[in-house]
């Protein structure tokens, strides 16, 4: 074992001390200094794994992760919080999903639509009265192409069946009503509600779209969520590239994209963790390859375009070698402006998806070197894929907790973290430069060739804001 | 170097292209028929069916009770608000209060799963009370359940007991708990809910001498800058008070680079001697109902409710302290109120006669109806999606109470896309609501005034109070300077087009 990671092993030793037994002895499987070789044994988490309870997770649940980023950016769908009014009013707007439509006429993704369960729905149960809902939202909103009927925890334990309300109304109303067993107490984290909320795209919505002519060139862009508009920004490079993208999953998507998406030649997958269930069920059942990629940062790009080219002939592998000599001037000298204030800064990262390790090189790129990552919610192949990236005893984190973070942050003294909306206060009052990563601070896009200017920018303003500097410590 | 970010970026002819060349897959309905139910959408035969609907919320301006229990709870000394139920929960709480605020925001969940769902939740309780108290260190654990725990009957009394008796926590530990079903009432009866928690278990055998102070209960307000100008307030008459619970610090605290997790609030020891107090003030009615009543019973004080939004509120505020101190209102203040007034007719002309949308909780909606009509404003349209009979009794009294409140029509268990109905076929000059209300702006260009919660898109609102004489000023800067605003916006191109106004 190298020193750098027997030292890390120490710290996080002495960060855990303050738990409980049993506390301690889950966190530290939660918790390692990387190895990027991967054969450190007791170097890899355990990950996907139930939170213990009491200790500040900054986890969500398998209904945030159905209606946040799988189904809830679907635009023409009308999704409906079923059961209390809570869930659908936290989740209301709070990723930015972009989309193009008039909303509330054609378009739904900014809105709270939800059976506002009271005490007698969950006396008598409420599948009387979401029958009745369907149809007072199919007058109302006669150009929404389907519904989604995502359930909150009390649905799932007072047992009603979404399923036969859906059934009925999908034959009366000749359009997809789709059951989304969500419960929140179901699973440890989000992640299972993309699995969850996946499986019912694969079931309802998968296949039965409309998609005129195909072309060789047809692709997917799956795992992108239009936070800020990176899925444009993206679909616009692959478009440069002489792909077609015939569906965007799940950002500014329409139920027909992905109703036509098992059509593709390829699928091109950004996030992983979400989406990495609906393609490997295209693969298996229409076999179409997907590929991963990474559009973070110019390095990272590159390779991308290369790497999805490799799946095309000769002339879209000429194009991403020309698209890179393009693009390149441009972004040396956004490298050029910015490496200056950036160069040997430390990055801290605790986020969600793909983002500890997508935007690792991104950080690179300018100079900066990630000291710590982790996922609120990844899987071990997500940590495979991150070792990699990681220098030798960098930390690699699983479900932190706010006590954690903080007490890693004070250890490590990283020069910006970025992580989540109820992480960022707490560093701002530690005087620590923060950004949020989960939607870009309500900047953006970051994705691409567009999206690299705007993360250069935003990752300096944030590591040399002069605010910093006016704290006075005591 | 000139970066364009998504404000621009997406203006940009290639990405319009792009968005017509994405249309080909999205079997989008044409221009004509989307604009076609658009104008639907604004008719009065739309508004018949949107009114008839009883199934379905769109658009609601309320949130759930543990949200409303968890932030009182955060109101008192080094307490750590702890969740009994699912975990997801909890961090739609703390990030919804964190973006309201821009503050952190602590609280915990027992991170329920299925097997709690079957066995009950008592081993997350247990091992949740562990780990909370030896991590975080809390003076007190205030303890409230989400939907799940509450429909498989988790007893927080029992759980809690079981707790001590285990020696999962001390014995001396207070561990206020609530009930707080997200499936009954709305974040305001979480907050009613939790307070009267909290009171009953630290005031429990502290009956004694009175202490010569006043109880204020600020109920569910998000108005840090109202927290403070009360105890500025208060401090100017000489009067000893608690405010019961004080969020102020705790959801504004200053940066000394330190990260404190319990910055502030209501100190344990005055909440427990609370109970002594001359007499306990409301300045909410229907979040603190049962909170009030349990003083007025057990407690055996004058529990009264007086929301201080608006001059007369104001005045009758001041004069109820003023009857039970025998203290006299001290110039300072009579003075504070001159240059209110003073304001207000300085405005006036600006917003006499104007209609008004409005949409928020039922106790702030109600300061604010009184508010404006004393500029001569017209409340017109009150939706209330939280606001019960009682609410609905008490907002047309206040409207029959004064010739420009004629108009207004009152609708409660009502939503914002019933608002948006009315606010198409019965136009008004301006709305006053919360963020979420940018939605009718966009689609009606009325013009938004933010006051409420939540205030997500734009910055420090709530820092500024809006009770008190200051806080009447503070209405009449945000009301009158929209509507000097949208004028300038209106007469830009116009001979119309005013400096000095």
């Amino acid at each position: 074992m190298s020193t750098a990671i027997k030292e890390t092993q120490k710290m996080i030793e002495e960060v855990l001390d303050a738990y409980p037994e049993k506390a301690k002895k889950d966190r530290a499987k939660h918790l390692a200094a990387n190895d990027p070789t991967g054969q450190c044994s007791t170097c890899q988490v355990k990950s996907n794994i139930k939170s213990r309870p009491g200790v500040m997770t900054v986890r969500g649940c398998a209904y945030a992760g159905a209606k946040g980023v799988v189904w809830g950016p679907v635009k023409d769908q009308i999704t409906i919080s079923h059961g209390p009014v809570g869930c659908g009013q936290y989740s209301w707007w709070s990723r930015r999903n972009y989309y193009n439509g008039q909303t509330g006429i054609d378009t739904f993704g900014t809105m709270h639509i939800t059976t506002d369960f009271q005490e007698k729905d969950i006396v008598y149960g409420g599948d009387k009265n979401l029958d009745a809902a369907l149809h007072e939202l199919k007058g109302l909103f006669p150009l929404a192409k389907s519904m989604g009927i995502l359930s909150e925890c009390p649905v799932g334990l007072i047992g009603d069946d979404i399923e036969a309300v859906s059934k009925k109304a999908e034959k009366e109303f000749s359009m997809p009503i789709v059951p989304v067993r969500c419960e929140g107490f179901r699973g440890v984290s989000q992640s299972l509600g993309h699995h969850i909320a996946n499986d019912t795209i694969r079931d309802h919505i998968l296949g039965k779209g409309q998609l005129d002519k195909s072309t060789p060139y047809d692709v997917a862009l799956i795992g992108d969520y239009n936070i800020g508009g990176d899925a444009w920004a993206s679909r616009k490079m692959l478009e440069e590239l002489g792909l077609r993208v015939i569906a965007q999953w799940t950002g500014d998507a329409s139920i027909n994209e992905m109703g036509i998406a098992h059509k593709a030649k390829v699928n091109l997958v950004h996030c992983y963790r979400s989406m990495n269930y609906i393609c490997r069920h295209m693969e298996e059942q229409y076999g179409i390859p997907w590929t991963e990629f990474n559009f973070f940062g110019p390095t990272k790009i590159y390779q991308s375009l290369r790497k999805i080219a490799s799946y095309f002939d000769d002339s879209i592998k000429e194009k991403a070698e020309k698209m890179i000599e393009k693009y390149k001037p441009a972004m040396d000298a956004v490298i050029e402006e910015f490496k200056p204030g950036l160069e040997g800064k430390r990055v801290m990262l605790y986020v969600g998806g793909l983002r500890p390790r997508h935007t690792i090189g991104a950080y690179e790129d300018l100079g900066m070197e990630v000291v710590a990552s982790g996922y609120e919610f990844g899987h071990s192949d997500d940590y495979k894929r991150t070792y990699p990236e990681m220098k030798e005893g960098a930390v690699i984190m699983d479900d932190a907790t706010l006590y954690e973070l903080e007490e890693f942050t004070r250890r490590l003294s990283p020069d910006m973290v970025g992580s989540g909306i109820k992480e960022k206060y707490s560093y701002h009052k530690l005087g620590v430069p923060f950004r949020q990563m989960h939607s870009w601070d309500y900047s953006g896009p970051y994705h691409g060739f567009d999206g690299f200017p705007v993360f250069a920018r935003d990752m300096d303003m944030t590591v040399n804001s002069p605010t910093w500097g006016l704290i006075r410590r005591k | 170097m000139k970066i364009k970010d998504h404000n621009e970026l997406f203006q940009e002819q290639e990405y319009l292209d792009q968005f017509e060349r994405k249309k080909e897959f999205e079997n989008c309905p044409s221009a004509e028929e989307v604009q076609r139910i658009a104008e639907w959408t604004k008719t009065e035969e739309y508004r018949e069916l949107n009114f008839k609907r009883q199934n379905i919320k769109i658009n609601p301006a309320k949130a759930c009770q543990p949200l409303g229990a968890v932030f009182c709870a955060s109101g008192f000394e080094g307490t750590l608000p702890f969740v009994q139920g699912a975990q997801g929960c909890v961090a739609y709480f703390r990030s919804h209060l964190s973006r309201h605020f821009k503050e952190p925001m602590t609280a915990v969940s027992t991170s329920m799963t299925e097997d709690a769902a079957v066995f009950g939740g008592l081993n997350n309780m247990l091992e949740g009370l562990e780990n909370a108290h030896t991590l975080y260190h809390p003076k007190m654990l205030a303890v409230c359940t989400t939907c799940m725990a509450e429909v498989i009957g988790d007893d927080l009394n029992a759980y809690i007991r079981t707790a001590r008796e285990k020696g999962v926590i001390p014995q001396d530990l207070p561990v206020p708990f609530a009930h707080t079903p997200s499936f009954v009432g709305s974040n305001i009866t979480g907050y009613d809910n939790m307070m009267k928690g909290i009171l009953t278990a630290v005031t429990a055998g502290r009956k004694g001498e009175p202490n010569g102070k006043i109880n204020i209960v600020p109920g569910f307000d998000t108005y840090t800058g109202n927290y403070r100008e009360l105890k500025r307030l208060l401090d100017i008459m000489e009067v000893k008070h608690t405010i019961l619970a004080d969020v102020s610090d705790i959801y504004d605290s200053p940066n000394s680079g330190k990260y404190k997790l319990y910055p502030g609030g209501t100190p344990l020891e005055d909440a427990a001697d609370s109970i002594n107090a001359l007499a306990t003030i409301a300045l909410q009615k229907y979040s603190t109902s049962k909170t009030m009543d349990y003083i007025a019973k057990e407690w055996g004080q004058s529990a009264v409710t007086l929301p201080p939004i608006g001059i007369k509120n104001t005045d009758r505020f001041f004069e109820e302290i003023s009857k039970i101190t025998g203290k006299p209102v001290p110039q300072e203040i009579e003075n504070e109120r001159g240059r209110a007034v003073d304001a207000m007719i300085d405005s006036h002309p600006y917003v006499h006669g104007k209609r008004f949308a409005l949409v928020g909780d039922p106790d702030l909606l109600l300061g604010l109806i009184s508010f404006l009509m004393e500029m001569g404003g017209i409340p017109v349209h009150i939706v209330c999606t939280n606001g019960d009979k009682k609410f609905l009794e008490d907002a047309e009294a206040i409207l029959s109470e004064s010739p420009f409140g004629r108009e207004g029509k009152v609708y409660t268990g009502k939503d914002m896309w019933h608002l948006r109905s009315l606010m198409f076929t019965d136009p008004v000059d301006f709305l006053i609501g919360n963020s979420y209300a940018k939605l009718l702006w966009r689609d009606t260009g009325t013009p938004l005034i933010r006051i409420g919660f939540p205030l997500f898109d734009r910055h420090h609102l709530h820092r500024y109070p809006i009770i008190g004489y200051q806080g009447a000023l503070n209405l009449v800067s945000l009301i009158v300077n929209t509507v000097l605003d949208e004028m300038d916006r209106k007469t830009m191109n116009t001979t119309s087009f005013d400096v000095i106004r």
